[in-house]
């Protein structure tokens, strides 16, 4: 059983403190995937589980051993990197099976594993190819298979998808997901593609800066985002902010006024708020409805029509833009004024700090 | 602007001979003249200066430089029919220049001398070469590259892996590596002769000091038996900087994944060096071992300076006798017939080793 316990890990280059403090638990078997935008530490912080870059501080615990100063082959991890990472002179066999030829595995014990591991990614036919005669999803399989022929307690993934073609990631993330099912160990996962992580997830950990800003899953993510970051980060397209201003309210709910909006009552716990407090208010593009009372009135700007939906941007009277989604069968065009409104119950406030408002 | 201007230039094949021209014709002059001369006058009796005109001579001069045959000589019987032993238990052999001095049993040795020769019960076989200069030449450059070729290669390799690490003040090391190879190797070589010097030399000086006294100088120049490798040690020394940094580039080329992947399944230092930088290493290794052989076989200007071919052409080499030969002993036709063989034996060479290393 290897489930994962990050205490106040720390990472700095130099004077730079890159990771500030991540407290985290993993479950045994759980797939827990890092997310954020570039530079936010998501990778740093898997390969100081992997045992690629050194920990500062903190105590990293793999099962209920301390990991910090074991060796990456020790730690009982195995790792598919974004290029791949094959050995180019060795055919796939050879490739799938290095892991197992480093640890003198008897030959015929070692070609049954890999014959296994072939078998589950359906690459059987490739075994005698070399990595060059590939394509990048092919890659990309060989370099899950030499992962799950060592049969680690805990799988890494560093954005293994994003060098693929959309169609290809979108089979490649289901197989990695069965994967995960037939398994059942304990993955880790870093993209910045918050599809993935929507789809992939047990339980997504939200990175900015170093520091994590909310873990739970999916749905909690997107539903009750901790603050503006994760707010804006899940979702796409992604959550409208208006700056409003606290006109009253009480214990379940607030009222809110804004240059742009009608004011609206929000069903958000009012307390510790008080009247003049200038809070944000945060709308899914998705919980817009046209309404001929709508709460906004704006001029389109830009439309796109994808059939099951249609996007359009709406500047408002202080040349702020909202990102509308609507109907599909939605007729508007460039210039035309539209009227909106959302529904209360669903939209999001968050006080000065950015932290979202109880409800 | 620009981009219509460059079209129309490159549309202008007139300028584009114009420019490459002054190159062009230089690298005629200079390169692809002189190699189809060589091919000509190694068929001739060309002189460097002479009076008489230029024959067309066929193969003699290949004959001359690679005619070789062998003799095997009888001890020397009395009537009887026993072996004549002189006072020291030795047999009595016949005396070489008899078979290869106006001999009209043995024409094919006429003019040969004695290369080398070996025991075979009674009698003793001797190998006769037409030309033992270039006999000498011709092994002492085989050997040289025997010798240079893997070592050089070889240390050089090991200083890229020392110099291809992340540590403080590295860059100290590779600026010292690679210093040789900005020095002339002319001056290089005058700097090695102190070195060498057979009374106060550095090298002795410093064997004596390391010793106590107790180690005798040597003449590492004047020495037969030492000149060779005194040669071989200040070539190494002098161009291995410039393979290091060869290695270097194929090292850096090595993407860091591949060495973190190996990490994580569990390779030693040594299973990385075996699995990954090795077989990452192949074209630069290719490239290397030809580059070097070539330079190895060219071996001229340290001969020049420091030995001049002796001590009984201890240190004779292929280049040195073309240019000897061409120049001071104005035999042109000789001297490019040695090119032309050079020429043929590094293609040799370097064809035999890309087919060694070919991709499979």
């Amino acid at each position: 059983m290897a489930g994962l316990s990050l205490t106040q890990i720390r990472k700095t280059y130099g004077k730079v403190e890159v990771i500030k403090g991540v407290d985290l638990e993993i479950e045994h078997g759980e797939f827990v995937v890092f997310v954020g935008p570039s530079g936010c530490g998501k990778s740093t912080l898997l390969r100081m589980i992997a045992g690629l870059e050194d920990i500062t501080g903190g105590e990293l615990k793999i099962g209920d051993k301390v990991v910090n100063g074991v060796q990456p082959r020790d730690r009982g991890v195995a790792m598919v990197f974004q290029s791949y990472a094959l050995y180019p002179h060795m055919s796939v066999y050879d490739n799938v099976g290095f892991g197992l030829r480093l640890k003198k595995t008897p030959k015929d014990e070692r070609d049954a594993k890999i014959r296994e591991a072939a078998r589950i990614l359906q690459m059987e036919h490739l075994l005698d190819r070399k990595p060059a005669q590939l394509s990048g999803g092919q890659r990309q399989r060989v370099a899950i298979g030499r992962a799950i022929v060592r049969q680690p307690e805990v799988f890494l993934f560093d954005e293994p998808l994003s060098n693929l073609d959309a169609s290809l990631r979108m089979d490649m993330r289901m197989e990695i997901s069965k994967l995960h099912r037939d398994l059942g160990a304990t993955m880790i996962y870093v993209t910045h593609d918050q599809v993935e992580a929507m789809t992939l997830a047990d339980k997504i950990v939200v990175l900015n800066g170093g520091v994590v800003q909310q873990v739970g899953s999916p749905l909690e993510l997107y539903h009750r985002p901790a603050n503006l970051f994760v707010a804006g980060f899940i979702g796409s397209p992604k959550m409208n902010f208006i700056d409003v201003t606290v006109e009253g309210g009480d214990n379940v709910s607030l009222r809110l006024a804004s240059p742009v909006m009608a004011t609206q009552t929000v069903p958000v716990s009012g307390s510790g708020v008080k009247a003049g407090d200038r809070l944000t208010l945060g709308v899914r593009p998705y919980d817009f409805r046209l309404m001929e009372d709508g709460a906004f009135s704006g001029t389109v700007t830009l439309v796109e029509q994808l059939g099951n939906e249609t996007i359009v941007n709406l500047a408002l009277s202080n040349g702020q833009h909202l990102i509308v989604a609507l109907d599909g069968d939605t007729e508007c065009s460039i210039g035309q004024t539209l009227k909106v409104g959302f529904l209360p119950e669903k939209a999001a406030v968050f006080d000065t700090a950015g932290v979202h408002l109880q409800r | 602007m620009r981009p219509t201007r460059t079209k129309s230039l490159q549309s202008h094949s007139l300028a584009g001979w114009l420019m490459s021209g002054p190159a062009l014709a230089l690298v005629t002059l200079f390169l692809i003249v002189p190699f189809l001369l060589a091919f000509w006058f190694s068929f001739t009796n060309q002189r460097l200066i002479s009076p008489n005109p230029t024959q067309f001579v066929g193969t003699s001069n290949f004959e001359q430089l690679l005619g070789v045959g062998a003799l095997v000589l009888e001890p020397e019987r009395t009537e009887d029919g026993s072996l004549i032993v002189s006072e020291t238990g030795e047999l009595s052999y016949p005396r070489v220049r008899e078979f290869t001095r106006n001999n009209p049993d043995y024409p094919q040795l006429e003019g040969m001398r004695e290369w080398f020769g070996w025991s075979w019960g009674e009698s003793k076989v001797l190998v006769l070469a037409r030309d033992l200069v270039f006999m000498k030449a011709l092994t002492n450059t085989l050997f040289f590259v025997a010798v240079v070729a893997p070592l050089q290669s070889g240390i050089a390799l090991l200083l890229a892996l020392m110099i291809n690490q992340k540590l403080r003040g590295i860059n100290v090391f590779r600026t010292v590596y690679f210093m040789p190879v900005v020095v002339s190797i002319v001056v290089v070589s005058l700097l090695w002769r102190f070195i060498y010097d057979g009374r106060s030399g550095l090298l002795n000086n410093l064997l004596q000091f390391l010793s106590f006294g107790q180690f005798q100088p040597i003449d590492w120049l004047g020495n037969p038996d030492t000149a060779m490798f005194a040669i071989i040690v200040m070539s190494i020394w002098q161009a291995v900087g410039f393979h290091m940094v060869i290695w270097l580039a194929g090292l850096q080329n090595i993407p860091l994944t591949l060495y973190e992947a190996a990490d994580i399944e569990g390779a030693t230092a040594w299973q990385k060096f075996r699995f990954v930088t090795w077989p990452g290493l192949r074209n630069t290794a290719v490239l290397i071992l030809v580059v070097i052989t070539m330079q190895a076989f060219a071996l001229f200007a340290q001969i020049d300076v420091m030995t001049n071919g002796g001590p009984l052409d201890s240190t004779q080499t292929l280049v040195f006798q073309a240019v000897t030969r061409g120049y001071e002993q104005q035999n042109i036709a000789g001297g490019s017939a040695i090119s032309v063989l050079l020429f043929l034996i590094v293609l040799a060479i370097s064809l035999f080793q890309r087919y060694v290393t070919r991709e499979r």
